[in-house]
C-alpha cells in the first residue's frame, strides 16, 4: 500500500480546563489514536458528544478550538509531520492541503462579505489559483453541487441564500482550492432531513468527481455509512473500532458500536382512542404579532388521555407555534383549545392554577430551563410547593419518589444542575413536569439535544411514566425515528398546516401524500447503498412525471 | 421603498425632532438663569426707568412663546441675534470662532481616529502579550491625568524647552496653513491623547467580540496570517459599535475643549461661550448651545447612519 495521505500515529490532545473555584488544570481529551487516510478515500469519524472527534479532525489542520492544544503523538499529512513544522508551512497546509467544512455554515460564513469572496479567499491566498481561475471553479462548484443560479450566487451576501444552499456553499469554499483532504464536521447536522438527503449527495458526488479524500465527523451512524469507506467509532477520546464501513455496519464487533448500531429498540405499540380526549385544537389560526401572513392555518388535533400525540415537521413548519397556542403564550386569531372538558382562555393570564397545573411542559435545553443557582431539590420542590403547599418531611420524601421514578438516587437531592449529564438535566425537567401531577405534557424537541443512546433512554423513561401516572404526552419533534419510537398517534405539519394526521399505524402506511412521502423517504437508514437508492427513485419518479 | 431608505429617514427624522426639542430645552433653560441682562449691562447704579426702557428694548418684556419663536425662526435662517453686551452680530462672531473650534477638532481627529483604530487592531492581534499591555497603560494613563495637566507638561517640555512649537495656539487669517498647524500642534497632541484611549479601548473590545464567532475560526482554517483575519474578518463587522464611539468623540473634539483653548490661549468656541456666560448675555448662549447641540445630534446621526449602512442584512435584503 502506498503511503497514505493522513497518518495519525499515538495522537494526544489536552486541554487547560479552569473551574470555579478550583486551580486550573490539564485535561486530556484523546487518548492517543492511531489511522490512516488513503488518498481519494472516506474515514468516517463517529461517536458522542465528547467523544473527541471534531478536536481530532481540527488536529489533521494542526488546529486547536479555544484552550485545545496537541499534547503527544504525530500527525503526517503528504509525508510531512505538521506537528515539527513551522507556522509558516502550517498557513499553507491550511486552506491549501487540508480544508474544513463546519456544522454550521450559517454561522461560519462572514456576513459582511460576499460569498463568492469568501469561496475563492483560501485559493487565492495559498496561490494555488489566481482570481479569476477561482472564481471560474467556484461556478463550477456551484453548478455541480446543485445551486441554483450557479454564475451568480456567489454575488450574493450569506444571508440572502437558505441554510441548505449555505451549506453546500461552504462545501464549496473546502473545495476550491483542490485540497487533497477535506474535514467535514456534522455537515448535514443542522438541517432538516429532506434538505439533508440533497446536500449528502451533493458532498458524496463532489467527492467522487474530485478525487479528494474526506475525514467525515458525525454522530449519525446512517449517515456515515452512505458516505465514508472506513468508520472509526471513538469513545471519550479512545479508539472503540475501526475498520471498513461494511464490517461496522453489518458486523460490529464492541459492544458499543452494536449499541450504536442497535439504538432505537423501543418497540411501543399504538393505543387506540379511549374515552372523551383530553386535549381538543380545534380550527386553530394563528399568526405572530406585527406579521402579515398565518403561521397556523386551521389546526385541528385530539390527545386521548394517558397517549401520546407526535406532532412531526420541519424546521418553519408551525410545530413549535402550536405548543405556544396551546400553553396561551400566542392567543390564536381563530379556533378554541378544549384541555379536560374545559375551554380554555386563549391568554395564559386569564387561566386559573389548575389549568396551569395540569398542562405542563418539557424543553429542548434542559440547561437553560432550570436555574443554575438551584439544587435539584429546589427545582423539584417548586411545583410542589406552589401546587399543593407541601412543606418540609413530606415535601422531601415526594421529591425522593419523583427522583426515583427518574431512575436518579436521593443523594441527588443536593446537586446543582452544572454537576449533572445532559440526560440527567432533561430527567431532573421531567421529574418538575411530573411533580405538578398533570393530565397533559408537552415535550418539545426534548431529545434533538441529546446523544443517541442518551435519548434513546429517555424515551423509555418517558414511556415508562407515562404507564405509572397516566399523562398524555404532545410530543413536538423533527426526527422521525422518535416518532414512530414512541406515538400512538401523528400530525405531519408542513407549512402551518396538519400535512395528514391520525392512528401511528395509518400514518407511516401508504398510500402517502407527496410530503408525507419526502419526509419518510429521506430518513437515512442504517445500511449501505441507501443514498444511492433514494436518489435513483426520484430521479425515476421525476423522469415519470 | 426599500427598507433602508425608511429606516434612513426616520434616522434623519428622529434627528430633527430632538435638535427641535433640545432647542426648547435651552431656550427655557437659559430664560430661568438667575440674574438680569438689563441690570448687568447697566450696573448697580442704574435707575429703575433706565432698567425698564433698556428690558422694553430688548425685547425682554414680550411673552415667551413668541420670544423663542422669534428666535428659533431667526436661527433657522442664520439670523442668531445680536450678542446684548456688545450689539455685535452673533452670527458673525460665531462662524469665525466655529471655524477655528472645527479646524482644531479636525487636525485632531485626524490624527487621533486612525492611530486609535490602529492601535486597537494592533492590541487585538498581539492580545495579553506586551504591545497590547503597553498600549492599554499608556492610553489608560494619558486618559486619567486632567487635560490641563498634560497641557502644562508639553507647554513645559515641548515649547519651553525644546521650542519646537509654540506655547500659545494664537491664529489668525493672514497665517499660511503651515503657520497655523506650527500654532495648533501642541493642543492637537494633548487632545489626540485625551481622546485616544476610549476609542482605542472600544475598537479593541469590538473586534474581540467578533473575534468570538465562528467565521473567525473559518478564516483561520483557510491559512490567513493574524493580521489579515483581522483586517478582512473581524474589522467589517466591527464597524457599527467602533463608529459610534469615533463620533462621541468627534463631538466631544467640537464641543469639549473649553480647558484646552484657555491653557493655549486658543479662539474657539468654548471660551467664546463661557465669556458670554458670565456677562449673562443670554442670546449668545442660546446660540453656542443649539449649535453644541446640533453637532451632537448630527455626528450621533450619522453614527446611527453608518451603523445601518453596514449591516449587510439592510443593505442587501432578501
Amino acid at each position: 500500500m502506498s503511503e497514505p495521505l493522513l497518518k495519525v500515529r499515538g495522537l494526544k490532545i489536552g486541554a487547560t480546563v479552569y473551574p470555579p473555584g478550583e486551580k486550573p488544570h490539564d485535561i486530556d481529551i484523546v487518548h492517543g489514536v492511531d489511522f490512516d487516510v488513503q488518498k481519494g478515500k472516506v474515514l468516517g469519524l463517529i461517536g458522542e458528544s465528547g467523544a473527541g472527534k471534531s478536536t481530532i479532525g481540527l488536529a489533521s489542520m494542526a488546529y486547536g478550538r479555544g484552550g485545545v492544544k496537541i499534547t503527544g503523538g504525530e500527525v503526517w499529512v503528504n509525508g510531512r509531520d505538521i506537528m515539527q513544522s513551522s507556522i509558516g508551512d502550517i498557513r499553507k497546509l491550511r486552506g491549501g492541503e487540508v480544508t474544513y467544512v463546519s456544522q454550521s455554515a450559517a454561522a461560519s460564513f462572514n456576513p459582511a462579505k460576499k460569498i463568492i469572496d469568501q469561496v475563492v479567499e483560501a485559493a487565492v491566498e495559498q496561490k494555488k489559483f489566481s482570481r479569476k481561475e477561482a472564481e471560474d471553479r467556484a461556478r463550477v462548484l456551484f453548478e455541480k453541487l446543485g445551486l441554483p443560479d450557479p454564475q451568480n450566487i456567489g454575488d450574493r451576501f450569506p444571508h440572502q441564500v437558505s441554510g441548505g444552499q449555505l451549506q453546500r456553499c461552504m462545501t464549496a469554499l473546502a473545495l476550491c482550492p483542490e485540497p487533497d483532504l477535506v474535514v467535514f464536521d456534522e455537515p448535514t447536522t443542522a438541517l432538516d432531513v429532506t434538505t439533508q438527503i440533497d446536500v449528502l449527495m451533493a458532498i458524496k458526488e463532489a467527492i467522487r468527481d474530485t478525487g479528494v479524500a474526506a475525514l467525515y465527523i458525525t454522530h449519525d451512524l446512517a449517515v456515515v455509512a452512505q458516505v465514508s469507506d472506513d468508520i472509526m467509532v471513538l469513545r471519550h477520546g479512545n479508539m472503540v473500532e475501526y475498520g471498513p464501513v461494511d464490517q461496522i455496519i453489518n458486523h460490529p464487533q464492541e459492544e458499543y458500536t452494536q449499541a450504536l448500531v442497535s439504538v432505537r429498540s423501543i418497540d411501543h405499540e399504538e393505543k387506540a382512542p379511549n374515552g372523551d380526549p383530553v386535549l381538543s385544537v380545534r380550527n386553530i389560526t394563528a399568526r405572530y404579532k406585527g406579521t402579515q401572513f398565518d403561521v397556523l392555518h386551521n389546526v385541528n388535533v385530539d390527545l386521548y388521555p394517558g397517549q401520546t400525540l407526535a406532532v412531526v415537521g420541519e424546521s418553519g413548519s408551525g410545530k413549535s407555534t402550536l405548543a405556544r397556542v396551546i400553553t396561551g403564550l400566542l392567543p390564536p386569531r381563530e379556533g378554541e383549545i378544549e384541555f379536560a372538558g374545559r375551554t380554555l382562555t386563549p391568554d395564559l393570564a386569564g387561566r386559573s392554577p389548575e389549568d396551569l397545573r395540569e398542562l405542563q411542559m418539557i424543553y429542548q435545553m434542559a440547561d437553560v430551563a432550570m436555574n443554575p443557582r438551584q439544587t435539584v431539590g429546589t427545582i423539584i420542590g417548586r411545583p410542589l410547593e406552589f401546587y399543593f403547599g407541601m412543606k418540609g418531611e413530606e415535601k422531601r420524601k415526594r421529591i425522593i419518589e419523583l427522583l426515583d421514578e427518574i431512575e436518579l438516587g436521593e443523594d441527588f437531592i443536593d446537586r446543582y444542575p452544572a454537576e449533572l449529564s445532559g440526560g440527567q438535566k432533561q430527567r431532573v425537567c421531567i421529574a418538575r413536569a411530573l411533580a405538578a401531577k398533570p393530565k397533559m405534557i408537552i415535550c418539545d424537541e426534548v431529545t434533538s439535544a441529546l446523544d443517541p443512546l442518551v435519548a434513546d433512554g429517555i424515551l423509555k423513561l418517558l414511556l415508562q411514566l407515562q404507564k405509572i401516572e397516566d399523562v398524555a404526552f404532545l410530543f413536538i419533534t423533527h426526527d422521525l425515528a422518535t416518532v414512530r419510537a414512541i406515538s400512538d398517534s401523528i400530525a405531519v405539519m408542513y407549512q402551518g398546516k396538519v400535512q395528514r394526521y391520525g392512528g401511528k399505524n395509518q400514518v407511516l402506511s401508504p398510500p402517502f401524500d407527496d410530503y408525507t412521502d419526502l419526509l419518510l423517504s429521506s430518513v437515512p437508514e442504517m445500511r449501505l447503498g441507501w443514498l444511492e437508492e433514494v436518489i435513483a427513485n426520484r430521479k425515476m419518479e421525476s423522469a415519470g412525471n | 421603498m426599500p427598507l433602508i431608505v425608511k429606516l434612513l429617514a426616520q434616522r434623519i427624522a428622529l434627528g430633527l425632532i430632538l435638535l427641535l426639542l433640545v432647542s426648547g430645552l435651552i431656550f427655557v433653560g437659559t430664560m430661568i438663569l438667575p440674574g438680569d441682562v438689563a441690570q448687568s449691562i447697566l450696573g448697580q447704579s442704574a435707575t429703575p426707568e433706565a432698567l425698564a426702557n433698556l428690558r422694553a428694548e430688548l425685547g425682554l418684556n414680550d411673552p415667551p412663546l413668541q420670544r423663542y419663536i422669534q428666535w428659533l425662526g431667526g436661527a433657522m435662517t442664520g439670523d442668531l441675534g445680536t450678542a446684548l453686551t456688545s450689539g455685535a452680530d452673533i452670527t458673525e462672531s460665531i462662524a469665525k470662532r466655529l471655524s477655528n473650534t472645527l479646524f482644531l477638532a479636525f487636525w485632531a481627529a485626524i490624527i487621533a481616529v486612525p492611530l486609535a483604530i490602529f492601535l486597537g487592531l494592533l492590541a487585538v492581534r498581539f492580545k495579553d502579550r506586551w504591545p497590547d499591555k503597553l498600549i492599554s497603560a499608556v492610553t489608560l494613563a494619558s486618559i486619567s491625568i486632567p487635560e490641563f495637566l498634560i497641557g502644562y507638561v508639553l507647554m513645559y517640555l515641548i515649547a519651553v524647552k525644546l521650542r519646537w512649537f509654540p506655547s500659545v495656539a494664537m491664529i489668525n487669517d493672514s497665517m499660511t496653513l503651515g503657520d497655523k498647524l506650527s500654532a495648533i500642534a501642541l493642543p492637537v497632541a494633548v487632545l489626540t491623547l485625551v481622546v485616544l484611549a476610549h476609542m482605542m479601548r472600544m475598537t479593541r473590545a469590538a473586534i474581540l467580540n467578533v473575534m468570538q464567532s465562528a467565521y473567525i475560526e473559518t478564516a483561520e482554517l483557510k491559512g490567513l496570517n493574524g493580521f489579515q483575519v483581522i483586517f478582512r474578518h473581524a474589522f467589517p463587522n466591527a464597524i457599527a459599535p467602533i463608529v459610534n464611539v469615533v463620533m462621541l468623540n468627534l463631538a466631544y473634539l467640537v464641543v469639549g475643549v473649553v480647558v484646552i483653548e484657555v491653557v493655549f490661549v486658543y479662539p474657539g468656541m468654548g471660551q467664546y461661550l463661557v465669556d458670554h456666560v458670565s456677562k449673562r448675555d443670554v442670546p449668545v448662549v442660546q446660540a453656542c448651545g443649539l449649535i453644541f447641540a446640533a453637532v451632537y445630534i448630527g455626528l450621533n446621526m450619522v453614527a446611527d447612519i453608518v451603523a445601518i449602512l453596514s449591516n449587510p442584512r439592510l443593505r442587501h435584503p432578501k
